[in-house]
């Protein structure tokens, strides 16, 4: 039975894929506190675990040693990150799902990260440009989850804000110098930004479950981030002598679990293991 | 036994860090408390960076070295308030670091605001100029940086004041 264009439009994918072999039966998963907070604390663990793999694909391959290890540090930070966000998350699931079950066994449609984390990785340029974009949306998030009315949330956010101080500081630093480089480094950075652009709309769009979360103070309303990141991005932007696109196109649907084609074939090489082995340890 | 507590801080202050072997967990400050509940020793422990590859090494040797002694009811606890900051490294730790050539954290974290530019005046742990650059924002750990002393050109780790 093909999908009909309404089910393609669904709020959420995940329901979407388990409704439909059911033939309808499935119930839609209700609405409440621990759900909302469920999906929420998902959102930002899975921005931090496909950005941490995405980084990470970098091992071994960076221009020099000492990118090499950069980058390798970012994802350790990123993946240090989501081992507390998902483990909440399961934590508040009460399903008996640990961060490493919920980032090994769970399919594309079930992953809340932005479209922007899961893009490839391009080149270096490519690369930081999304680092970039990302961490000045990443550091206020992280400020504003510090206020958070649960406390377990304020606490994790407080210990990664001070790792994200970092990330903020090295990629603006690196959009500044391979932008206002040599002719090939600008255009390089440039076109990145170019690419990328349509995919940093989706960050400040909130959907119920954001504003359910921001009324109950446990995380800010995505619409509010956006000036300290539009002040941080044209900043930044201005000094790397980048043009920022004009386009207000968003590219949307991340959160809610509708992904771009690269998002299965980063699972595939990122569960592959405990897809194949279930339950394997080291 | 019930072993009292500066007994289990003073055998905690004898486990080495993994990843820097002259400096302790107690040094380190990641020890952040210990208490019995009743029969049970509780060791609260806070991780460097939340990615840390050494913390689950930690953990297992704080439990070998507590176990050898005797401790059987044991539970570890994470802790992440307050983060940990490099201001609770010892100050012996810090000269122990140095010897060992890896520069020890210049100045407290609460006080340096790193987003305002300002780039700490790091000595070698070699030659002691201060003549020094940073090479890059992550060294060998996401806990140091990796820095090259312009006067004697040594490579070197920067321990970040975090």
């Amino acid at each position: 039975m093909a999908p009909a264009m309404s089910d393609i439009m669904t709020p959420d994918a995940a329901e979407l894929a388990r409704v439909a072999p059911g033939h309808g039966k499935a119930a839609a998963e209700s609405v409440s506190p621990e759900r909302d907070l469920f999906v929420g604390l998902t959102r930002l663990g899975d921005n931090t675990l496909i950005l941490g793999h995405r980084v990470s694909e970098w091992c071994g391959h960076s221009p020099i040693l000492e990118e090499d290890i950069a980058l390798a540090n970012m994802a350790l930070d990123l993946i240090g990150q989501t081992q507390l966000w998902l483990g909440l998350a399961g934590q508040v699931e009460g399903a008996g799902r640990d961060a490493d079950a919920l980032a090994f066994r769970r399919d594309a449609w079930d992953f809340r990260n932005l479209l922007l984390v899961e893009r490839p990785n391009g080149d270096f340029g490519h690369t930081l440009m999304r680092q970039f974009l990302f961490d000045a949306w990443h550091q206020p998030m992280l400020a504003a989850l510090q206020g958070s009315s649960d406390a377990r949330i304020a606490e994790i956010a407080a210990k990664a804000a001070k790792e994200v101080a970092y990330h903020v500081e090295r990629s603006a630093d690196l959009v500044i110098r391979l932008g206002d480089g040599t002719e090939d480094s600008h255009q390089r950075m440039q076109a990145a930004l170019e690419a990328l652009w349509p995919y940093t709309g989706e960050m400040f769009l909130g959907d119920p479950t954001d504003a359910r979360l921001a009324e109950a103070g446990v995380m800010p309303a995505p619409e509010g981030l956006r000036a300290p990141w539009e002040a941080s991005v044209t900043a930044v932007l201005a000094e790397a002598t980048l043009v920022r696109p004009a386009s207000a196109f968003a590219h949307k649907g991340g959160k809610q679990g509708r992904h771009t084609e690269h998002m299965g074939h980063l699972l595939t090489s990122m569960q592959w293991l405990q897809r194949s082995y279930p339950g394997a340890k080291w | 036994m019930k072993p009292a507590l500066d007994q289990v801080w003073a055998w905690l202050g004898e486990v080495p860090d993994p990843e820097i072997p002259v400096i302790s967990l107690t040094d380190l400050g990641i020890i952040r408390d210990i208490v019995w509940e009743g029969e049970t020793l509780v060791v609260a422990v806070t991780p460097t960076y939340s990615g840390c590859p050494a913390t689950s090494v930690i953990n297992l040797e704080i439990e070998a070295k507590l176990r050898s002694k005797g401790v059987e009811n044991l539970r570890l606890e994470r802790r992440l308030t307050p983060p940990w900051t490099t201001d609770w490294i010892t100050p012996s730790a810090r000269e122990a670091l140095s010897a060992y050539g890896i520069a020890p954290p210049v100045g407290l974290a609460a006080r340096v605001n790193r987003l305002a530019g300002s780039a700490p005046e790091v000595a070698c742990p070699r030659c002691g100029a201060v003549d020094t650059e940073r090479v890059s924002q992550f060294g060998s750990t996401p806990c140091k940086a990796a820095y090259r002393c312009r006067a004697c050109l040594e490579p070197f780790d920067y321990f970040k004041c975090h």
